[in-house]
């Protein structure tokens, strides 16, 4: 593409010339063209950095008058009335995080099964497709999760899960109460199984990919030791990939904490807290699509909007919570990944 | 002593054998639901798809209609979103990648990124909403489409800084070696080593964002008429499927499930032309 | 001329037909990645059109030297060279220069092939339009001329407008320094430009190398001694960042002046 440039120059010398010495042209290389382009780069890194500045500013002063009106008792009172204008955010935290630690408790070990067979155990003919399969579950739009969830599954759920685990170990002392609840397939359980499905891609793919990273030797290494092949995924490859692997759980977390749709359409909406898993309840994502536009109090709408700030601040935790543990992780390795 | 070493083992195989047929469990646990939520979303879909969705306007409940505005509004918004975000996270990842090495500016920045990235879209969306649309006093395109720039360029900035440093160093040092100056290297010879790499981030943000729905709601809002009007509400095809599909209507949940197969089908197929037309050629 | 020269430490051995003018003086160069302190008060000068080698065991900053003569180490913050190196008399380590001017001057080949993801000929043509504004003819005469200077003409002609990364190791290697060579520059580095490629490849690139001789003044690092004794007129050899002996080739492999030096070429090091 630069040989198509022509100039009327003659040309510098025969190119069959032999000789050194500089071409008769030499343009100024522009050193100001090098140090307009890295402050241009740097002008849009900045702009990223500034729009979290912005974003805080702007959650933090549309909340405050709800944070003002409540204090600290917003976060720890389950009240959400329009009518007379109290609110406490309990409710959808408590919703949020019980939500999101189902989808983890399903998510996880179904994930590392999924790594484990398609590094270990999958014919390699089937290992691009199988794993392009997994990823496409989360390739499809949470707002499909959720009519899927709404017409489908959560009937589905009512009518032939929830009715067998309250027959079985809902009979069981401590453990039963979490499946107390009307059967009727919306609610927190509900939820946070669906959740899990739209995470095990994240967690998996992660997990699959840093699974792929250990060199072989260390696994026929184990292996010439007689250990079976579940014994080197638990005991070799595991521990060398933990890092990777907490990444990839926290980065699934992540994802559940903040999804919006798929929760929306089967929670349940319900500001109520209860042990029993099969209650409808509420998350700060699903209260927000639901309640934010209608909402016409400017109360209501700060504490919609406090609850957003949580939100954000949780996922921020997350994220930083998986930083220390990753690079605690990696200190005591002397920094393998 | 033989007998006793030979149980230890028959019991380490049955362990073996229990997890792996568990992790087959797995396996088919996740396929189980991929094509069950494909088969349903087809089964629904394709019975409500018609010529008419392309050609008419998103219909009042119990009359006929299409979804020609909702598509429109979600080709307009996706639009302007990618090519606002695509140049500003390409740039911001080129100067995380070349220049932000040792800098704690970059690293700084490189965190927000992160954090970002995993930002709940919904906040974003109510971000957008508070800092625009309640200024302005209406919903707008121009308001969806920034909400879904947000949510676009972490996704570029990260992909285009981590294909960067694939780059090994010495196709720099080449390139510098013949008097070039960076802005030259880096536009004519590192970019364009991993621009299959780069266009492939730049599609999986555009696959990200024509699926959401969270953020469009406080700041697209949706338009049951047809409407080129970026400045105004716009419909858009997540929207169109939340409404219609809680909606009690028949013909209304009919058309969601067309619409999602839509939407299902063009993000599917930005997914696989990323993975595929423009696999990651490193040289 | 060499007698003349303030060289401190290392032994110098002269030669009644002295070579020629110095093209690069490298004097009482010091070089620091961070902390360490990778060549100490080196001295030495490259003659015009004369190729020197240099040699010596891993981390002994052979390659270091090489990257301070065209300032790539300037790409790394924490990397800082003190002393004088000149070319054509100027100091290139002050502050004030062109770093893009002067790689145009010194060019440089490297360990692996790096061809551009562009087409071979645009490869070629990427350094020259850097700095000339040539017609299409002009450039296309050029890009011959360079791939020929090369050797590698011949095999590439009928493909221009392929990818550069899809030749053979050997290949690439010789479009690297058909690439190099057509910006026209004074000086030429390579460093272990053959220690990638297969015997045939490298004898190809060594013959090249005695070619360009006769237009460009050469400095090559190398691991492989005999490689220094097939191409270079003077070889220095450098050891924990110092430089032992600096002097003609064939005085050297033959007549070491200096115990280390004897011990390397040798083998009896370590």
């Amino acid at each position: 593409m630069f040989a198509m440039r022509s100039g009327p120059m003659s040309r510098p010398r025969p190119p069959a010339t032999r000789g050194s010495g500089p071409p008769a042209k030499r343009a100024a290389a522009g050193a100001w063209q090098d140090a307009v382009f890295e402050r241009l780069t740097q002008g849009f890194a900045l702009a990223v950095l500034a729009t979290l500045g912005a974003i805080l500013l702007v959650l933090f002063a549309a909340a405050w008058p709800a944070l003002a009106a409540f204090g600290p008792a917003f976060f720890v009172t389950n009240v959400w009335n329009p009518v007379t204008g109290i609110f406490g955010g309990l409710a959808p935290i408590y919703g949020t995080l019980v939500t999101s630690a189902i989808a983890l408790a399903i998510g996880v070990p179904v994930s590392f099964g999924i790594a484990l067979f398609l590094t270990e155990l999958c014919p390699s003919a089937l290992k691009r497709p199988l794993g392009t399969a997994v990823e496409l579950l989360a390739a499809i739009p949470s707002i499909i999760y959720g009519m899927w969830g709404l017409f489908v599954f959560a009937p589905w759920f009512a009518d032939h899960v929830q009715p067998l685990a309250q027959a079985t170990v809902g009979e069981v002392p401590v453990l039963g109460a979490l499946f107390q609840g009307p059967p009727s397939g919306i609610g927190l359980m509900t939820a946070g199984v669906i959740l899990s499905v739209m995470i095990i891609p994240y967690i998996a793919s992660v997990m699959r990919e840093v699974f792929d990273l250990v060199p072989p030797v260390l696994k026929e290494s184990a292996y010439g030791l007689g250990a079976t092949t579940w014994e080197v995924v638990w005991n070799v490859v595991l521990p060398y990939t933990r890092v990777g692997v907490v990444g990839g759980i926290m980065l699934g977390l992540g994802r559940a904490l903040g999804e919006t749709m798929a929760v929306t359409f089967v929670i349940g909406n319900a500001y109520k807290i209860s042990a029993g898993l099969f209650n409808p309840g509420n998350s700060i994502a699903s209260a927000l699509a639901n309640e934010f536009n209608e909402a016409s109090d400017p109360v209501h709408r700060a504490s919609l909007v406090a609850l957003g700030l949580v939100l954000f601040v949780l996922t921020f935790v997350v994220l930083a919570l998986s930083r220390l543990l990753i690079a605690r992780l990696e200190k005591g390795e002397g920094g393998r990944a | 002593m033989g007998a006793e070493r030979n149980a230890i083992y028959r019991r380490r195989v049955l362990v073996n054998r229990f997890n792996l047929l568990m992790s087959l469990g797995a396996m088919a646990f996740g396929m189980l639901f991929l094509f069950w939520i494909l088969a349903v979303l087809f089964g629904n879909g394709v019975a409500a798809l018609s010529p008419t969705l392309f050609s008419q306007p998103t219909p009042p409940p119990g009359s006929a209609g299409g979804l020609a505005n909702a598509i429109a509004g979600s080709v307009a918004m996706v639009a302007v979103a990618t090519l606002v975000g695509a140049p500003v996270g390409v740039l911001a990842g080129v100067y995380l990648a070349e220049f932000g090495a040792g800098s704690r500016f970059a690293d700084a920045t490189r965190f927000i990124n992160d954090i970002l990235l995993s930002a709940p879209s919904i906040v974003l969306g109510l971000v957008v909403y508070i800092a625009w649309v309640a200024r302005v006093g209406h919903f707008s395109g121009w308001a969806g489409s920034a909400a879904l720039g947000l949510i676009a360029i972490p996704v570029v900035v990260r992909t285009t800084e981590n294909m960067l440093r694939l780059v090994p160093a010495s196709l720099r040092e080449a390139a510098v070696a013949l008097g070039a100056p960076r802005w030259r290297v880096i536009l004519q010879v590192t970019l364009r080593a991993v621009r299959g790499g780069v266009i492939t981030g730049v599609l999986l943000a555009v696959a990200r964002i024509a699926g959401e729905t969270a953020p469009l709601l406080f700041t697209a809002l949706n338009n049951q008429f047809w409407s080129t009007d970026m400045n105004g509400p716009m419909a858009n095809l997540p929207v169109v499927i939340f409404q219609f599909a809680m909606s009690p209507y028949d013909d209304w949940q009919a058309l969601a499930w067309a619409g999602a197969l839509l939407i299902t089908l063009a993000v599917l197929a930005l997914n696989v032309l990323a993975r595929t037309v423009f696999r990651q050629d490193i040289h | 001329m060499n007698a003349e020269i303030p060289i401190a430490r290392p032994a110098v051995a002269h030669r009644d037909d002295a070579p020629a003018a110095p093209k690069m003086s490298i004097r009482h160069l010091d070089f620091h990645y961070g902390a360490f302190h990778a060549l100490k008060d080196v001295s030495l000068d490259v003659g015009e059109k004369r190729v020197t080698a240099f040699i010596g065991p891993s981390g002994c900053g052979k390659s270091t030297l090489l990257r301070v003569l065209n300032r790539m180490y300037s790409l790394y913050p924490g990397q800082r060279a003190s002393g004088e190196v000149l070319l054509n008399g100027s100091d290139i380590l002050g502050p004030d220069v062109d770093l893009n001017l002067l790689r145009a001057k010194v060019g440089m080949v490297f360990q692996k092939p790096t061809p551009f993801p562009m087409s071979i000929r645009d490869n070629v043509a990427f350094g020259v339009s850097l700095y000339e504004r040539l017609t299409a003819r002009e450039m296309d005469e050029r890009v011959e001329w360079a791939l020929t200077k090369a050797a590698l003409w011949n095999e590439v002609k009928d493909k221009l407008g392929q990818s550069g990364t899809a030749l053979s190791g050997g290949q690439q290697q010789r479009l690297c320094i058909a690439r190099a060579v057509a910006v026209q520059p004074e000086v030429v580095l390579f460093d272990e430009p053959t220690s990638a490629l297969d015997p045939i490849s490298t004898a190809k690139v060594e013959e090249l190398i005695a070619e360009l001789k006769s237009d460009y003044t050469i400095a090559i690092v190398t691991h492989n001694m005999q490689q220094a004794a097939r191409v270079s007129d003077c070889t220095a050899y450098m050891y924990l960042g110092e430089l032992i002996e600096f002097g003609e080739t064939d005085e050297l492999f033959l007549r070491p002046r200096r115990r280390e030096t004897e011990d390397y070429i040798t083998g009896r090091f370590g």
